[in-house]
């Protein structure tokens, strides 16, 4: 057990929403909302936000690029037993190619190639799990808390 | 997100306020590129805006860039805790101007 860390409440709570991204503050909100119930500092709460934020708003970016006007919806996912911190996406979009993924070299300063970085930088790991059905794209994060 | 502007002379000082995402993106580049395009010093002011995500990270490296192709400069200004964190995970605090 992390020595750092107290004991953490087992949770897991899931809320879906329009893959649109005005849709990315309400999943913001969600967010906070359940590391609310968690005894967690502030920054890292923020941080943790921020890699959620993200990953849906790759979601939006990417997956969905060719259906912006999309009534489809993405589940967000946010576990936390014996004190590690897994939050699951799940949508139907364009299938995600593993091997493209990747952020931009961070001291090549240009616009766009972030978010990954962020989420790389702030969670523990990046799963994207495979056959778990009816969704085509089911991203795991995870950190140790 | 909203916003206001203030002028001084050549500096125009925005002020904007809420939450960056890549849903108001747009409506930032709206308000900071014409000000950058018509030649002003743009202070961009930070104070009100708590939460910054890579998009909106991305319209600070754009203005930024747009301002020197500009012979100009974009001051970043009163940057709160929570953005300013954002702006050093992006290592960025020392390629923009910041006060």
């Amino acid at each position: 057990m992390n020595t750092e860390q107290p004991e953490l409440k087992n949770i897991s709570e899931k809320k879906d929403f329009l893959v649109r991204s005005s849709s990315l503050k309400d999943v913001r909100t969600f967010s906070r909302e359940v590391f609310e119930k968690l005894d967690l500092d502030q920054s890292l709460k923020d941080e943790l936000v921020l890699a959620i934020a993200e990953a849906a708003q790759n979601i939006v970016k990417h997956a969905y690029k060719d259906f912006p006007d999309t009534d489809d919806r993405m589940v967000v996912q946010i576990s936390c037993k014996d004190n590690k911190l897994e939050i699951a996406f799940f949508d139907n979009g364009k299938p995600v190619e593993k091997e493209k993924i990747k952020h931009r070299a961070i001291d090549d300063i240009k616009p766009g190639g972030l978010g990954t970085f962020f989420i790389q930088e702030i969670m523990d790991s990046i799963v994207f799990k495979e056959g778990n059905k009816p969704w085509i794209n089911n991203l795991v994060l995870t950190k140790k808390l | 997100m909203s916003y206001k502007v203030t002028e001084d002379g050549n500096i125009s000082t925005v002020f904007l306020d809420g939450e960056i995402d890549m849903d108001k993106t747009e409506a930032a580049k709206e308000v900071i590129f014409p000000l950058i395009d018509a030649g002003k010093e743009v202070h961009l002011n930070l104070s009100n805006v708590q939460y910054m995500d890579s998009s909106g990270i991305s319209v600070l490296i754009e203005s930024h860039q747009k301002a020197l192709e500009m012979n100009n400069k974009l001051i970043v200004k009163d940057v709160s805790k929570s953005v300013l964190k954002v702006i050093m995970m992006a290592k960025l605090e020392q390629i923009l101007n910041l006060e």
